[in-house]
């Protein structure tokens, strides 16, 4: 078993003034080692915060309730101290979120922010070597006036460039794991779809696993290898990408499916926000290994 | 740096303000060369040119006792600066420290030390620092203690509610995915984007604690005679309105320029760092 990472049963409730509230009713995937995995749902299906749990940064909220193992490596995440598993974020395991440029701090340049960056494994690293190992891994993202990009401030570059600085910075300690929480939803789709071929050959080169969180399922299937299709909290599909494409056997996920605008018109379909067929068990194709 | 520099002094209004500010410094600074009676700030007693008006000898006229108010002015110069100095290096500093925290941390540490900062809120400031000078000997020291405490609550309501809103930003969560420490992000990513308006707040409140401090010793509970302050020589001289009115009007005018002088700064330092949000 070489997963990377491995989640069973996991389930999550808030609890709240008016009560508890589910969120996750027992999601479990996994993900091997240099595999590109997507998991796929509508706003508010449990995606992001399967992520957050991941990264061990909803543990501390003290209204989740959090049941079920990770495995990440091997090592159950549940048994690791604090200490340990806060080694392992922006070493082992990192992620990139949504809008690149407020992920930035706007207060320091691009150079600072990656210095720390590359200091996190190794703490002495001076500031030159740094800053080649900066332009190295800034090459590697199609930039390569680094000088000036490293000496500028984020709000000074446009939101492409910070996408590829982030997805930089994130594969900087050659993670084995890339949670990406919807990366560059917040760009324009020329953009997102260049930053993404980037970090699609990056990842293929340093053979990092990437969870890939995102609604959209045009670049879905572009991106990814396997997918997962989350519904209000549950795996409610899961195989390849192109099969499940191809060949949808679950309600929700066809209803998902009908719902991707396309260019040929026909307007947007008739869908209901739910029903009952939403709920049907978990569907999973040949290949899938859930 | 560099930059904000010389848009300062680009602006009529804040180049003004940093004539005024540089004139009340430097002849604090240099009060012993400047002042041409450096022994009145003490008690020292002169008959014969007691409660004179504005002379070539005695440039603002001389008080009830003969000492020359314009030597006593620029020392009391001295006394308000460092007491602004000293004031706002203690409580900025706590107060920037406890809205960070509380505002980063939230949950216990938040509630514990707001509803702290609150209390210290809900008293009228003055009304504070009068029912501390009342219980305290009335000194230097004691008055810069007084101000200090009514002070720094105002730093943390500030800091806090930018931390409040910096904590949702992207870079916080990027640096906590990252694995940066809670005192990391709170020290190094968000206390730098307080910073406009902890510095601009500063520049504002210079002028306002002169103001405050003058208002102690107006009362007589700040320092007192025969050292010289602001504040005690012009309640002093207000006895003896209108006819001898360089009494008031001349340490008046010296607060006037000091507090305007800062003000002028700190309004232009709000528009170039942008801590108007």
């Amino acid at each position: 078993m070489n997963d990377v990472l491995n989640i069973r049963d996991l389930t999550l409730k808030f609890r709240g003034y008016t009560g508890v509230t589910d969120v996750l009713h027992g999601v479990s995937l996994n993900i091997q080692a240099g595999e590109k995995v997507a998991l796929v749902g509508e706003s508010g299906s449990g995606k992001s915060v399967t992520a957050r749990i991941v990264q061990g940064l909803l543990q501390d909220l003290k209204s989740a309730q959090i049941k079920g193992d990770l495995f990440f490596e091997g090592h159950n995440l549940n048994r690791l101290s604090a200490h340990e598993w806060h080694a392992l974020r922006g070493t082992s395991m990192s992620m990139i979120f949504q809008d690149p440029t407020s992920s930035l701090n706007p207060v320091f340049t691009i150079g600072t922010q990656f210095t720390e960056v590359l200091r996190r494994p190794d703490p002495k690293l001076s500031k030159v070597e740094a800053a080649a190992r900066a332009g190295e891994l800034l090459n590697s993202v199609s930039i390569h006036d680094h000088d000036r990009v490293l000496n500028a401030f984020p709000f000074q570059l446009s939101g492409g460039m910070n996408q590829r600085v982030v997805i930089a910075m994130a594969l900087a300690n050659q993670p084995s794991l890339l949670i990406a929480d919807e990366p560059g939803t917040a760009l324009d789709v020329t953009v997102q779809a260049q930053t993404l071929n980037l970090m699609h050959d990056l990842v293929e080169q340093s053979g990092t696993a990437v969870l890939f969180i995102s609604h959209n399922l045009g670049v879905v299937r572009e991106f990814a290898d396997r997918i997962y299709v989350i519904y209000r909290g549950r795996i409610v599909e899961t195989g390849p990408t192109r099969a499940v494409f191809k060949n949808p056997g679950h309600a929700y996920t066809k209803a998902l499916l009908a719902a991707v605008p396309r260019i040929t018109g026909g307007g947007i379909p008739d869908i209901p926000d739910t029903d009952d067929a939403f709920f049907e068990p978990m569907v999973v194709h040949n290949g899938g290994q859930a | 740096m560099k930059r904000m520099i010389i848009i300062l002094l680009r602006n009529p209004l804040s180049l003004l303000g940093v004539i005024l500010v540089s004139l009340v410094v430097l002849s604090a600074i240099f009060a012993d060369f400047i002042a041409p009676f450096p022994d009145h700030r003490g008690a020292v007693v002169d008959f014969v040119h007691f409660n004179q008006g504005p002379t070539s000898r005695n440039y603002m006229g001389t008080d009830l006792v003969g000492r020359d108010l314009f030597s006593r002015i620029i020392y009391a110069f001295r006394i308000s600066l460092i007491l602004g100095v000293v004031v706002l290096a203690i409580a900025t500093p706590v107060g920037t420290f406890v809205g960070l925290f509380a505002g980063y941390l939230g949950g216990k540490v938040e509630f514990i030390l707001m509803r702290l900062t609150d209390v210290f809120l809900s008293i009228p400031p003055l009304v504070l620092a009068i029912a501390m000078m009342g219980v305290l000997e009335p000194t230097l020291m004691n008055a810069m203690l007084a101000v200090t405490v009514m002070w720094w609550p105002w730093y943390a309501r500030l800091v806090y509610n930018i931390a409040r809103s910096e904590r949702e930003e992207g870079y916080v969560l990027a640096a906590e995915v990252i694995g940066a420490s809670n005192i990391h992000i709170a020290l190094r990513e968000i206390l730098p984007n307080c910073l406009p308006a902890i510095i601009t707040k500063m520049t504002l409140d210079m002028g306002f604690v002169i103001i405050i401090a003058s208002s102690l010793s107006f009362l007589g509970l700040g320092v007192q005679p025969p050292t010289p302050d602001l504040g005690s020589m012009v309640a002093e001289g207000a006895r003896y309105l209108p006819d001898s009115w360089w009494l008031t009007v001349f340490p008046g005018l010296a607060i006037l320029i000091a507090v305007f002088g800062f003000n002028l700064i700190g309004d232009a330092l709000r528009e170039i760092l942008g801590a108007d949000q």
